[in-house]
């Protein structure tokens, strides 16, 4: 019996219709969702990484001699991404010195496993390596969370403890400029789930490539925003990328789970639509900002002028500080910058200590009941 | 008789005992038999528990997020569920979801 990868029978038989659209020398390997084109992999490659490049370009995203930490967690998004980012660097002379930050969030197995997948990475990338541990930043394992708050709530810490620790990872290492590899599916599925939500205060976010909190010193910024996630998986495939597959034990928020199946869905029908509604999400924010000025400065003239030096509110009911450093903007717990007295991560983490606390001693649900509402008041 | 490797990969092999690569011998001469036969075939011998099979099928077809390549090529160039199966072909499924 004769393997198939040894012998390409199929490509002695080549017909026009299946050759790579842009090059049309070699056979099509694969078609991009973005616009149907049929690419050989030397084609799907050059073009892949010529699109994330132009992003980076367009949106000026770095700086020659930039130093810039990549939110690394073994997976396929963070390791295409740390490939990519060398690759383009190299290529392009951006002059970045590019670090390898990951989150060790103490859950066993799952983590251990991705984290030997980041330090294979780290050889194969030849770059500096750093990993914070929930464990030193917040005394609390992941798991030690679940079992205290629940399964069902697990990714809201996640989302919140996760980012912080890659704040404080960064600072450690005097980094101010933290990449995710975010692609356009995630960024599709979150703007659905705000529309979904009526959320529009959170859509400027949501599609915005260069992101920082208020009061913080650190960018985040996300150069697949525009890159599907298919494409991903076949660059990491067919560039025999070393990645960590297994999903977190924890599931992603249900409501989540629910706008990815129905993108899913969506994109078998309309494969453009990821792009098309990440358009509508950049769009739909630009017009309700402006409506919102007129109607207010029209509404109450006197006081338009005042309006101007008030505060902008966030969503999350902070307060975007000014350029003058106001009292308060490090949370008074832990130090780490916040444009609250106190900081997102202490205010979950003295809900824990508190359901723990109640639990002991009545051994009664009262208390995960009770952060449960905490945790849906404060809405990530 | 048709001999053919049939890969999960991406984190999929949950739904295989954690098990990649997997020999299929499918029923009936070559040029008889599609993808859409080699699906319904690894539904039921690859998958461990049945209650998984949602995980690996949707509405009839491979599930959407679930990429799908034929001897290392886009299943969409080659003709999904209608392509025919020969002898020695490699499919290879990979979730594109789990752990970004
Ligand atoms: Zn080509
Ligand atoms: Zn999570
Ligand atoms: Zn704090």
């Amino acid at each position: 019996m004769s393997s198939s990868a040894d012998l390409p029978r199929k490509d002695r038989k080549i017909k026009p219709s299946a050759l790579c659209e842009l090059c049309h020398g070699r056979k099509a390997v694969m078609k991009r969702p973005k616009n149907l084109q049929k690419l050989c992999k030397e084609c799907f490659f050059l073009v892949f990484e010529t699109e994330i490049h132009n992003t980076i370009t367009s949106a000026k995203l770095f700086q020659k001699g930039e130093k810039v930490a990549i939110g690394a967690s073994g997976g396929k998004d963070s390791t295409v991404l740390a490939s990519i980012l060398k690759t383009l660097n190299e290529r392009y002379e951006y002059g970045l010195e590019l670090v390898l930050l990951s989150i060790d969030e103490g859950i066993k197995g799952y983590r251990d496993d991705s984290l030997a997948t980041v330090k294979r990475n780290q050889q194969q990338y030849e770059m500096e390596l750093e990993i914070v541990s929930y464990k030193e930043l917040y005394d609390w394992l992941m798991d030690e969370i679940v079992s205290c708050a629940g399964i069902r709530s697990s990714c809201t810490y996640c989302g919140v403890l996760r980012r912080q620790a890659l704040d404080r990872g960064a600072a450690k290492l005097g980094i101010h400029h933290v990449v995710t590899g975010h692609n356009a599916d995630d960024m599709a599925e979150t703007v659905l789930m705000n529309i979904l939500r009526g959320d529009t205060a959170r859509l400027e976010n949501s599609c915005s490539i260069l992101t920082q909190s208020s009061g913080s010193p650190i960018k985040r910024s996300k150069p697949f925003k525009y890159s599907y996630q298919k494409e991903i998986v076949l660059y990491a495939h067919y560039k025999k990328l070393d990645y960590f597959s297994t999903e977190c034990t924890y599931a992603p928020e249900a409501f989540r789970g629910t706008a990815r199946e129905l993108l899913k869905g969506l994109g078998a029908i309309r494969p453009s639509c990821i792009m098309d509604i990440i358009y509508s999400g950049e769009h739909f924010v630009l017009a309700q900002k402006k409506k919102v000025t007129k109607s207010y400065k029209n509404g109450r003239d006197k006081k338009a002028a005042t309006a101007e030096d008030e505060q902008e509110i966030n969503p999350d009911g902070s307060v975007a500080l000014k350029t003058t450093k106001r009292d308060g903007n490090t949370c008074e717990k832990c130090g780490y910058i916040t444009s609250n007295k106190i900081c997102k991560a202490c205010v979950l983490l003295a809900g824990l200590e508190a359901s723990r606390a109640k639990a002991s001693v009545d051994g009664s649900e009262e208390g995960a009941a009770k952060l449960g509402k905490t945790l849906e008041l404060l809405s990530f | 008789m048709i001999k053919v490797k049939v890969e999960f990969l991406g984190g999929l092999d949950v739904v295989s005992n954690g098990v990649r690569e997997h020999k299929v011998t499918l029923e009936g001469e070559e040029g008889q038999v599609t993808m859409k036969d080699l699906i319904d075939h690894v539904a039921k011998t690859v998958i461990c528990d049945a209650r998984d099979i949602p995980v690996f099928i949707q509405d009839d077809t491979v599930r959407a997020g679930i990429l799908v390549l034929i001897n290392d090529t886009d299943w969409e160039l080659e003709g999904m569920e209608d392509y025919v199966v020969e002898s020695g072909d490699v499919f290879t499924f990979t979730s594109t979801l789990h752990g970004g």
